[in-house]
């Protein structure tokens, strides 16, 4: 049957992409259905229990910027909190949060559930109702037909999921959960290039079989960070510590010798999994020098016993995960309560989706997460977030919302996964953002929260919030730039700096050698408390400030070159001047404007005069492009 | 676009009694009255002396002519001055050190298209200078990479990228066991590498680690005429004329000024299959000399039946390393010939007919261009090394000071700088370094 009500968005999927993604597309006044396999396990983190991690929370600051679900959800479900890199500079700083699992899975559900313009409905997808090539719904298992003009598609590992379990094999999109076969099917007959990935996780073991007596003890932060700038630890639940343990020469022999056994070593496996989040078996042959590797034992929740040794994972089959196990130090007696595994699914090739993250092929139809190639919570949230937002924009009539490198993290997410595509799950990391200094956590809000109220994906409520931060933070920067001071001043040695002549306030922070806490103790009563919290980040924004401006001609030069855009159907074999291997590329990556054809690699200034040229021999260059914002 | 103001020596190399240094953008004005001091009024020519830190260094005719009604349609001033490429260099320096930008081959023109001063069917020709161009720049570029100088970027180069590993796998992966940083010096590293790239910089602005001119190789039919041809061009005798087949075993290398141009030309053994070491070596090094050249230039004799056959066999035997598109045929002892039946060019290496016309060939197939020479292509380097140096220096300032993420920016900065000569290293790359050298990953 059809179902009566017709939407404007659909999502597929339940997930960490698909929650933002659905969230996304209400709050910008999309009426939305959340279609998933399963209603309990909406949120669920198959993987480790943790959010957040360099690079990664700076994703989840950018989705709470637009007002989105992930770090307020960390900050209801997260039992441990770490800064990470707390003593290196602020722009590389991250958060941690190990979360309960379903304290995490009720918050995420129950914002889900408070949000205007959201269904959810239980049901597996299995096919998709196509009006030439526009998605106009889709259709489940039991033969319901949703209607709606924008799809996003939100799988994660579930399509032709298959998972391993040492020689042991059988199809699964998650332990416990039916993989997306028919889907998968569906999917494949489109005109989309399709590879194999995989990941793994590593055995699952009860608490109350550890000795922790000879463990190292490892406990969160005292203060406390939140994940939300808006958050506040009162609303965080009871925390826990993690520990520390290693493997030893035992553990490396046992796996040594039963390598063959081993889904990855035995040839079992043709997806290819991430370099940054190895197995054990690759970790032991790999680093062979090494004689021990060192496991985070992660408490999985404050309602179980069971933990997560992070740092295992394995497609070992059960006996020797058992008997490696046990011959670390205090799971002596450990008892597996699930086993390790891993799974190899199917993935997009990303370089056929637009910015927008709607597929080239389907209009309308749009993919977030794992389908994409990515790995990660944070990785998937983010483009959740980008896709729900685009489709209810497509279904608006709207432009969509191309974030680029220089604006977020999302936006060199979205730009390295189109522009170059993945052959190995995609992992953020700060070292992929060449504009790292601007795009810091403390500063999330300030570049995405008016855009995102502009959207209208953020709630007049929190960007109230923001106004008020941001007068506050102008309001400290005019009183320190007003607030003269002569070497003779008292406050000098107070500060305990040296001065030689006249400064304000403002000048000193900008000294590499300031200190923010000491600069605040200093000014206590001398300046609008509530201002004065701000402190740390207007020493961090002045303390940069020369390098962002040295950042910002050339980024300058890049917006230019972005708005240059290069017809869709330029014949790069006809063009002249280019080479072979440029031309190949150029086919396969579509370059949307001259900015992205001058990231694809080997790509030369001479290739881009030839296609600046060309393009505007087509008359269609020089067409500005418009972009919300 | 670009909006930056791009410079450019407007006439060929080496010829002619004046040179002209054209600018185009934003800053052409101010650069143009800087260096002449004098006020610059729109279309107007005006005598002035051309003067750098208050000495006199030329003098000329300065021209102005505002945007859009110019040549590129933005701000244009044109300098002509006395010819001499060492003023002409220093000038253009003098314009690079002041915010201005070598142009790219062909960039005036694009410029000019992109500012709609030229119709649809220019294009074409546009296409056709940039295309041509930057192939020549990109062989100049290569040129002026060989050996030393080569070898001396990519150490540095490489020197940067393995700070760059270790800063940024300190900073991405803090969980680590893993002391990426350690006992590591950065600082005597850093040191050392400014060292060695203030080195460079000076060796480079005096050329002496970079090669000049063009090389052609000379390639023939066993007595075809090539050495008469080399002398020929030489206007000396410099190789021994027999009728031996075969008798030039060794390679003979001659340095010629052809029309302005420094020109290598190699003269090769007849490349003969034959069982003779000596010989045999003779051949492969022809083969060698003939992959590195900018010009190949294949020799028959006019009066075979079969020259046709004689050029394929020519080819066949120079092996799959040569480039086809760097081949030129020609045909010795046109005055022997009454029929010029073969698309090749006629020459007679005896009478000197078609041998001025060869010169003239050469240039243009080698792409010698009003703007991609072997100075600017150098020029280019020498401007990536200074950048680099100025980010390096930076980095090394901020040492123990300032944060990690800040040595960071400092050296990537100074890594593309480099980059540019060697070609650039991404993110995915470096992170790609980390996995395979380091353990990483939970």
């Amino acid at each position: 049957m059809d179902y009566p009500d017709s939407f404007d968005v659909i999502v597929v999927g339940g997930g960490h992409a698909g929650t933002e993604a659905s969230a996304a597309a209400a709050r910008c006044g999309a009426r939305t259905l959340l279609l998933t396999q399963n209603i309990e396990t909406i949120g669920q983190m198959s993987c480790n229990p943790a959010i957040g991690g360099i690079g990664k929370s700076h994703l989840v600051a950018e989705i709470d910027a637009l007002d989105g679900i992930m770090a307020r959800a960390t900050d209801r479900a997260g039992i441990h909190f770490k800064t990470l890199n707390a003593s290196k500079g602020p722009a590389v700083r991250a958060t941690r949060a190990q979360a309960d699992r379903a304290l995490y899975r009720s918050a995420v559900r129950d914002l889900l559930e408070r949000q205007e313009g959201l269904q959810i409905f239980q049901q597996s997808v299995v096919d998709f109702v196509l009006e030439g090539d526009r998605v106009a719904g889709v259709v489940t298992e039991m033969g319901l037909t949703f209607r709606a003009q924008a799809v996003v598609l939100t799988t994660g590992t579930f399509l032709g999921g298959k998972i391993h379990v040492g020689q042991e094999q059988r199809a699964g999109g998650r332990a416990g959960d039916a993989p997306s076969i028919a889907l998968a099917e569906r999917l494949r007959g489109l005109p989309m290039r399709v590879g194999r990935l995989k990941t793994g996780t590593p055995p699952r073991i009860d608490g109350r079989t550890v000795d922790f007596s000879h463990l190292e003890r490892q406990p969160g932060d005292d203060p406390r960070p939140t994940m939300s700038v808006h958050g506040s630890p009162k609303e965080h639940p009871r925390q826990v510590d993690c520990h520390l343990t290693r493997t030893n020469k035992t553990t490396h022999a046992i796996i040594n010798d039963n390598l063959h056994l081993s889904a990855m070593y035995s040839g079992a496996i043709e997806g290819v999994g991430p370099r940054y989040c190895p197995s054990i078996e690759d970790k032991v042959v790999r680093f062979c020098e090494k004689e021990s590797h060192q496991i985070f034992i992660e408490p999985e929740g404050l309602c179980t016993t069971e933990l997560y040794p992070n740092g295992i994972s394995t497609s070992l089959p059960f006996d020797v995960q058992l008997q490696f196990v046990r011959s670390i130090e205090g799971f002596e007696k450990a008892h597996i309560s699930r086993p390790g595994y891993a799974i190899e699914y199917d993935y997009f090739d990303p370089r056929d989706l637009s910015y927008s993250l709607e597929t080239k092929a389907i209009e309308g139809l749009f993919f977030a997460g794992q389908i994409n190639g990515t790995t990660g919570y944070e990785e998937a949230g983010a483009q959740g977030l980008l896709a729900g937002l685009n489709a209810a924009r497509k279904v608006a009539g709207a432009l969509p919302w191309e974030p680029r490198r220089d604006e977020a993290y999302i936006g060199v997410l979205i730009d390295d996964l189109i522009q170059l595509g993945t052959n190995e799950p995609y992992r953020m990391f700060t070292s992929r953002a060449e504009y790292r200094l601007r795009l810091r956590q403390d500063n999330a809000d300030q570049r995405l929260t008016p855009l995102g109220h502009e959207m209208g994906l953020v709630s007049s409520e929190r960007f109230g919030a923001f106004e008020q931060r941001r007068q506050s933070l102008f309001a400290l920067k005019d009183t320190l730039a007003g607030r003269r001071l002569t070497p003779t001043d008292p406050l000098v040695a107070i500060l305990g700096i040296e001065l030689k002549k006249e400064a304000t306030l403002l000048d000193l922070l900008k000294r590499p050698e300031t200190i923010a806490n000491v600069f605040a103790e200093a000014l206590a009563g001398q300046v609008d408390e509530d201002n004065l919290a701000l402190l740390p980040q207007l020493a961090i924004e002045t303390k940069y400030e020369g390098y962002i401006k040295r950042q910002d001609k050339e980024i300058e030069r890049i917006r230019r070159h972005e708005q240059l855009r290069l017809p869709l159907d330029l014949r790069y074999d006809e063009i002249e001047g280019l080479s072979s291997e440029l031309k190949q590329k150029l086919k396969g990556n579509q370059p949307e404007s001259l900015a992205r054809a001058a990231r694809i690699p080997g790509m030369t200034p001479a290739a881009l005069s030839i296609l600046l040229v060309h393009a505007k021999r087509k008359g269609r260059a020089m067409n500005q492009h418009e972009r919300p914002g | 676009m670009d909006f930056d103001t791009i410079v450019a020596v407007a006439t060929p190399p080496g010829q002619g009694g004046v040179g002209i240094i054209r600018l185009s953008g934003p800053e052409a004005r101010a650069l143009g009255e800087d260096l002449t001091g004098a006020n610059l009024s729109p279309r107007r020519a005006i005598y002035s002396e051309v003067r750098i830190d208050e000495e006199i260094v030329d003098q000329g005719i300065a021209l102005y002519f505002p945007g859009p009604r110019s040549f590129t349609g933005e701000d244009v001033v044109e300098l002509q001055l006395h010819g001499s490429p060492a003023v002409l260099h220093y000038v253009l320096d003098v314009c690079c050190r002041r915010g201005a930008r070598i142009a790219r081959p062909g960039e005036f023109s694009e410029r000019a298209y992109l500012n709609d001063k030229m119709d649809l069917a220019q294009a074409e020709a546009v296409l056709d200078l940039i295309a041509s161009g930057s192939q020549a720049a990109a062989r100049a570029a290569a040129r002026s990479l060989q050996g030393a100088f080569s070898a001396r970027v990519h150490d540095l180069a490489s020197g940067v990228e393995r700070i760059r590993i270790l800063i940024e796998a300190s900073i991405d992966f803090p969980e680590e066991e893993e002391d990426f940083l350690g006992e590591y010096g950065v600082a005597e590293d850093l040191a050392r590498l400014c060292e060695d790239l203030e080195d460079l910089i000076d060796a480079s602005a005096q050329g002496r680690v970079l090669n000049d001119g063009i090389s052609v190789a000379l390639l023939g039919s066993p007595n075809a005429g090539k050495s008469s041809l080399l002398n020929r061009l030489s206007g000396e005798q410099t190789a021994i004329v027999t009728d031996v087949p075969g008798t030039t075993r060794d390679l003979l290398k001659v340095d010629l000024v052809l029309k302005g141009v420094p020109v290598r030309l190699v003269d090769t053994a007849g490349l003969r299959v034959t069982q003779d070491p000596v010989e045999r070596e003779g051949v492969r090094r022809a083969q060698a000399e003939a992959e590195r050249a900018d010009l190949v230039l294949l020799l028959v004799d006019a009066t075979a039946e079969d020259a046709d056959e004689q050029f394929s066999a020519l080819k066949s035997q120079l092996g799959s390393g040569v480039n086809e598109a760097t081949m030129l045929n020609l045909l010795n002892k046109s005055d022997l010939v009454s029929r010029r039946q073969y698309n090749a060019h006629y020459l007679s290496a005896k009478t000197g007919e078609g041998v001025e016309a060869l010169v003239e060939l050469i240039h243009k197939r080698v792409g010698i261009t009003r703007e991609a020479t072997e100075f600017t292509a150098r020029k280019r380097h020498v401007e990536a090394l200074i950048l680099a140096q100025e980010h390096l220096r930076a980095s090394r300032a901020g040492l123990g000071s300032q944060g990690l993420e800040l040595l960071a920016e400092d050296l990537r900065l100074g890594h593309e700088a480099l980059g540019e000569i060697v070609g650039r290293v991404t993110p995915d790359d470096l992170l790609g370094r980390i996995f395979s050298e380091f353990c990483i990953g939970k």
